[in-house]
């Protein structure tokens, strides 16, 4: 379902994404760890068709990334890192939105947003401007937005970040749902490793940019012989903190998180 | 609906549900209309000018709408920094549908918010001369807020922050009203100015509503509306060329 290989993004002459391999089957759930900085967004961003890598190439449902946008748009949904809802629109008004741009069928439409906003726990509220939700509601509408469109592969760039344990669960518990009933492959980042543990297939380790492991959470943590997940991670990836060279943008999002409380 | 209406129809709701906006961007037309309809009148009643409210509510509807059309195309800074641009950027869809359906929804506002300053210039005492000509002003009224909506969406692809709106509402779109025929006559200027007026493409939007508010000659019409199509047209060009290369 993802397939990559020699994936390199550079900023200037900082390398964010080093010649980056792997692969995802399809039906699978992998969880996508590093440290702050590691690249994780960057390689999703390429993943996704919004930025070019430099050098490298990407498959992703079987289209390339670079010569196959529309085709590789049209089979993935995702939510991003930084919300990305039009919060002067209601919660269904965003849904339509996205349903008309990805060409959902209008037949079946108004049910399908009606029945994934159940399902995130946002029925009563489809006709309240987003800017009254809280940050966990947007997230949940987040989700139900990618989904929306069927897509065969979701994209999920710290779906949990700053939502309560009840509202984590109950989109873990979804994800591994979806995965199993229908077949979606599932790509996510999160800092909380029992998240990864408890969720995922499979894990793939990037810090600074290159893969430094890739396996089951047992593999890992046999590998580094460590008895949780969190220490192999940090076997892995080392102590430093990597906020101090963090660049402008990615600071001004650490505030925005802080101001925000996600 | 398609991609470029469902676009079109999020500029609208988010205009109709902004009321302080909607409201404050009048204020500054009505100012000028009070002061200048009014205070100038006499002068250039006596200066054998005629009526000057006829004269100048063109131009006070062309303020109207030049600002709210500048405004709604930059608001893309606006939606790259609250995120809902990359929503946008990631679906199935040409970017220039989404530059088109952005610029359309955000030159409809401008075109209603310039009906209402008409409306206002109705109430001031200002009157058509020749009501089957009021489709031909309202398509000038709209050239206009397609040619500065998509300035703004230029302007918006390029700058990253807000800070960069005062910079083109004071360096190019006021200049842009204040050295246009918006004000004052064109005739009897002097040479310099004269040349600067005439290279202005806002005098030939407010020519256009002039003339056909005021019951010109079709064949004036018909070269004032070359000129602004095809300007227009082009900037909606380059406007959709710098879209297209934004990064997110
Ligand atoms: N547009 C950009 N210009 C310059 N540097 C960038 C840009 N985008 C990302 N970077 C840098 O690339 C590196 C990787 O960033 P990325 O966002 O991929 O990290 P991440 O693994 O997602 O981290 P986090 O866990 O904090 O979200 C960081 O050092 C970041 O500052
Ligand atoms: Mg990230």
């Amino acid at each position: 379902m993802i397939e990559v290989s020699g994936l390199v993004k550079t900023f200037g002459s900082f390398t964010a994404v080093d010649h980056v391999s792997f692969s995802v089957p399809e039906g699978q759930i992998r969880a996508f760890l590093g440290p702050n900085g590691a690249g994780k967004t960057t390689t999703i961003k390429i993943l996704t068709t919004v930025l070019a890598p430099s050098a490298g190439s990407a498959r992703v449902a079987g289209h390339d990334v670079i010569r196959e946008r529309a085709a590789v748009r049209r089979a993935f949904g995702i939510v991003f890192q930084d919300p990305s809802l039009d919060e002067e629109l209601t919660a269904y008004e965003n849904m339509e939105l996205h349903g008309v741009l990805y060409g959902v069928p209008r037949a079946g439409r108004r049910e399908r947003i009606a029945a994934l906003l159940g399902f995130v726990g946002l029925s009563g509220r489809a006709d309240d401007y987003v800017k009254e939700f809280s940050g966990g509601m947007k997230r949940r509408l987040e989700i139900a937005r990618a989904l929306l469109h069927r897509p065969r592969l979701l994209f999920l760039d710290e779906p949990t970040l700053g939502l309560d344990p009840q509202t984590r669960n109950r989109i873990w518990e979804f994800v591994k749902e979806l995965a199993a009933r229908e077949k979606v492959t599932v790509f996510f980042t999160t800092h909380a490793m029992e998240e990864a543990e408890r969720v995922a297939g499979e894990i793939t380790v990037i810090d600074h940019g290159r893969i430094v492991a890739e396996g089951t959470a047992a593999l890992l943590k046999e590998q580094t012989a460590s008895a949780t997940l969190e220490e192999a991670f940090i076997a892995l990836t080392g102590r430093d903190i990597r906020a101090e060279d963090a660049e402008p943008a990615d600071r001004m999002r650490m505030m925005r998180r802080i101001w925000r409380g996600r | 609906m398609g991609a470029i209406g469902i676009l079109w129809l999020r500029q609208i709701r988010r205009y109709l549900r902004s009321r302080a906006r909607m409201v404050g961007s009048l204020g500054q037309p009505v100012l000028f209309l009070l002061a200048f309809g009014f205070g100038f009148g006499p002068v250039f009643a006596r200066a054998g000018e005629g009526d000057y409210l006829a004269f100048v509510a063109p131009g006070i509807i062309a303020m109207g709408i030049l600002f709210t059309a500048t405004f709604s195309g930059i608001e893309i800074i606006w939606d790259r920094q609250f995120g809902f641009l990359r929503e946008t950027l990631v679906a199935p869809v040409p970017r220039l549908t989404i530059v088109l359906g952005r610029t359309l929804g955000a030159a409809t506002v401008a075109l209603i918010q310039g009906c209402i300053v008409f409306a206002i210039t109705l109430i001031a005492g200002f009157r058509v001369r020749e009501l089957t000509l009021l489709p031909v002003a309202l398509l000038f009224m709209f050239l206009i807020a397609l040619l500065f909506t998509a300035i703004g969406t230029a302007v918006g692809s390029v700058l990253r922050d807000m800070q960069g709106f005062q910079l083109i509402m004071n360096f190019l779109v006021l200049p842009l009203f204040f050295f246009s025929n918006a004000l004052f006559p064109e005739a009897g200027l002097p040479a310099p100015l004269r040349l600067v007026v005439r290279l202005n493409p806002l005098t030939y939007g407010i020519a256009g509503v002039r003339g056909a508010l005021g019951a010109a000659h079709g064949l004036a019409l018909l070269a004032d509306f070359a000129v602004l199509g095809t300007l227009a047209l082009l900037v909606l060009g380059i406007a959709a060329f710098l879209f297209s290369r934004i990064e997110v």
